[in-house]
């Protein structure tokens, strides 16, 4: 299912930037930036940091105004935040909401649906289940660890059921084995629901175990698109296994070879 | 980014000219600067306390069956500090009624003497009704009534309005500059424009307890409200939640310990405007009108008695408000 789209899927694009530009006053922060993302895909965009990911992330959110060029989520052009988008940022302390116990902020995107209280509960103690976090609703955010933090929230982004998932950094200061499970609970939760995922990440092997392609933009100023890499690795990955696979070491230094600059 | 360019201006005057009688004991009236080390730093100390209970809240829920020698150790200590906070006042007092005694002036009664004179005065009634006098029931009820309506719709009208010109940049442009003017009007000097708009009684006491303790609230409950985490306003954005969620949810807590500063500021404010209020002509009751009608009869052991009072009054505001703070900002917030 994750494997690289094949012709038939092609036609429906979850996700067209057409040469979209962003800057900060004078600072042009990204270039003619031109991409889709078919539904279903798992794209990963690798950059040198202060490169502009978060920002293009935050453009496709709707967080900012697209100055130049068009972002078109399913079809329609992007103008606020779209409905059946969520986004995970990387600062869990920041993004759950400390005042909250862990099922309140998982189930506060449910108020929009007009969901009663008890259904709302249910959702969220069902979707807390499904990553791992039975037992910890009614704790508050700061009690469990990082990676339980993070794993909140990434409930709360799917408790909604998006169809377009924009991932910031998720996994950015969490320990190694910690982001290794969230790795998988992300590849698990990706062949199950057959979300689209846009997954902004520094880490180079983690873009190619984790993404159906990955995309390399080039440093600040200006930054553009340098690779454009499908990930053919077996659908199913090992953490072990797959990472010893001379396929992904190839991949890998191709995405780490754009990403420093140099022509692959 | 965050519109930080207007702080300058906003932030340090917010509460710090009016810092130095916040805490209703004995804190003298410092000047601007010092006003405002003595409050952040108050405020850092709270916070530390919060933290430190909520972790041992934690501790206790997670190790129920550990040794219980680790309390016992913070028992002792909490222990050691009631008693160098106390010790001090004890020791004053102790000094006051010595030397009142030796001298044996009329117009420095002893402590004690002033103590049972209070409670003759007040607290001597039937147990069916408090033990509260009638003279209790006749001054001192109708001073916190005064107050606590006062300081009730100040609360709610500074949260109210502080919000609302706190999350619009525009608003809060507009209206900074009068509510800087508002704010460093002393207090008391509006009183007469109360008492010309509804002459004397309860409107007038009420209006001037209102119209004084609101900016405090006010203007600290927009700064706060206006430095929310921007990644949080962004979260906000990104669950799609209406006005009303969003400041529920997210604005009002991350203000919440603004906004308890400027309340603590507001009560104390409340207690000075109750008693001015009665000080003047025209009052019928309350512990302010106690206060002149002893001064006229050169009761000076009601004087001191009603001093007294309002010293234990405003103390025991205060830290009925405090733990309120403590409750609604210890739970859950990671400060």
């Amino acid at each position: 299912m994750s494997t690289m789209s094949t012709a038939g899927r092609t036609t429906r694009h979850m996700l067209r930037l057409s040469a979209v530009g962003q800057h900060y006053g004078d600072h042009q922060v990204l270039h003619d930036l031109t991409l889709t993302v078919p539904a279903g895909q798992l794209l990963c965009v690798v950059g040198p940091s202060g490169c502009g990911k978060s920002t293009l992330l935050r453009t496709i959110a709707g967080l900012l105004p697209t100055r130049e060029g068009t972002v078109e989520i399913d079809g329609t052009p992007v103008t606020g935040v779209p409905d059946r988008l969520a986004v995970v940022f990387q600062d869990y302390g920041r993004s759950l909401l400390p005042w909250l116990t862990v099922r309140d902020n998982v189930a506060l995107p449910l108020r929009r649906q007009g969901l009663g209280r008890a259904e709302r509960r249910a959702e969220a103690d069902r979707i807390l289940e499904r990553v791992g976090l039975t037992g910890t609703a009614r704790r508050h955010p700061w009690q469990l660890s990082g990676g339980m933090q993070q794993r909140v929230a990434i409930a709360r982004a799917l408790v909604c059921r998006p169809t377009l998932l924009l991932m910031d950094e998720p996994f950015g200061s969490l320990d190694a084995q910690t982001r290794e499970d969230l790795e998988d609970l992300l590849l698990e939760v990706h062949h199950t629901d057959d979300t689209t995922i846009v997954f902004v990440t520094h880490d180079i092997d983690e873009s190619v175990y984790v993404g159906d392609r990955v995309v390399a933009l080039s440093a600040a100023p200006a930054a553009r698109i340098v690779l454009d890499l499908p990930v053919d690795l077996p659908g199913t990955r090992d953490q072990i296994a797959t990472r010893g696979l001379p396929e992904f070491v190839a991949l890998r230094a191709r995405v780490g070879r754009a990403v420093r600059g140099q022509t692959t | 980014m965050s519109g930080e360019p207007g702080t300058p201006v906003g932030r340090p005057g917010t509460a710090a000219p009016r810092g130095g009688g916040t805490h209703g004991g004995g804190d003298t009236q410092g000047s601007g600067t010092q006003g405002n080390r003595t409050r952040s730093s108050r405020i850092k100390s709270t916070r530390t306390k919060s933290t430190r209970i909520k972790s041992t809240r934690i501790k206790s829920r997670r190790a129920k069956n550990t040794a219980p020698s680790p309390r016992q150790d913070r028992f002792g200590t909490v222990a050691h500090h009631v008693l160098l906070r106390w010790s001090v006042l004890v020791l004053a007092v102790g000094v006051w009624e010595a030397v009142a005694r030796a001298h044996g002036s009329v117009y420095f009664p002893p402590p004690g003497r002033i103590a049972r004179h209070a409670y003759d005065l007040w607290f001597s009634g039937p147990a069916r009704h408090a033990f509260l006098t009638s003279a209790a029931v006749d001054d001192i009820l109708p001073s916190l009534g005064r107050m606590a309506a006062g300081f009730a719709v100040a609360a709610v009208a500074g949260i109210v309005l502080g919000l609302a010109v706190g999350r619009s940049r525009r608003a809060y442009a507009l209206c900074n500059p009068v509510l800087q003017f508002a704010r460093a009007v002393p207090p008391p000097a509006l009183v007469p424009v109360f008492v010309v708009i509804f002459s004397f009684g309860t409107p007038m006491q009420i209006a001037s307890i209102v119209f004084s303790a609101v900016w405090p609230v006010l203007i600290n409950t927009a700064a706060g409200a206006r430095n929310t985490d921007p990644l949080r306003l962004d979260v906000a954005a990104v669950l799609r939640l209406n006005t009303a969620e969003r400041l529920w949810f997210v604005v009002l807590p991350s203000a919440l310990p603004r906004i308890f500063a400027g309340l603590r500021l507001s009560l104390s404010l409340s207690l000075i405007l109750m008693v001015f209020s009665e000080l003047l002509p025209g009052t019928e009751n309350g512990i302010g009108f106690t206060l002149t009608d002893a001064q006229t009869r050169s009761d000076l052991l009601t004087v001191w008695a009603a001093l007294v009072l309002l010293g234990a009054l405003g103390h025991l505001l205060n830290t009925g408000l405090l733990a309120v703070e403590k409750r609604l900002i210890g739970r859950g917030k990671a400060l």
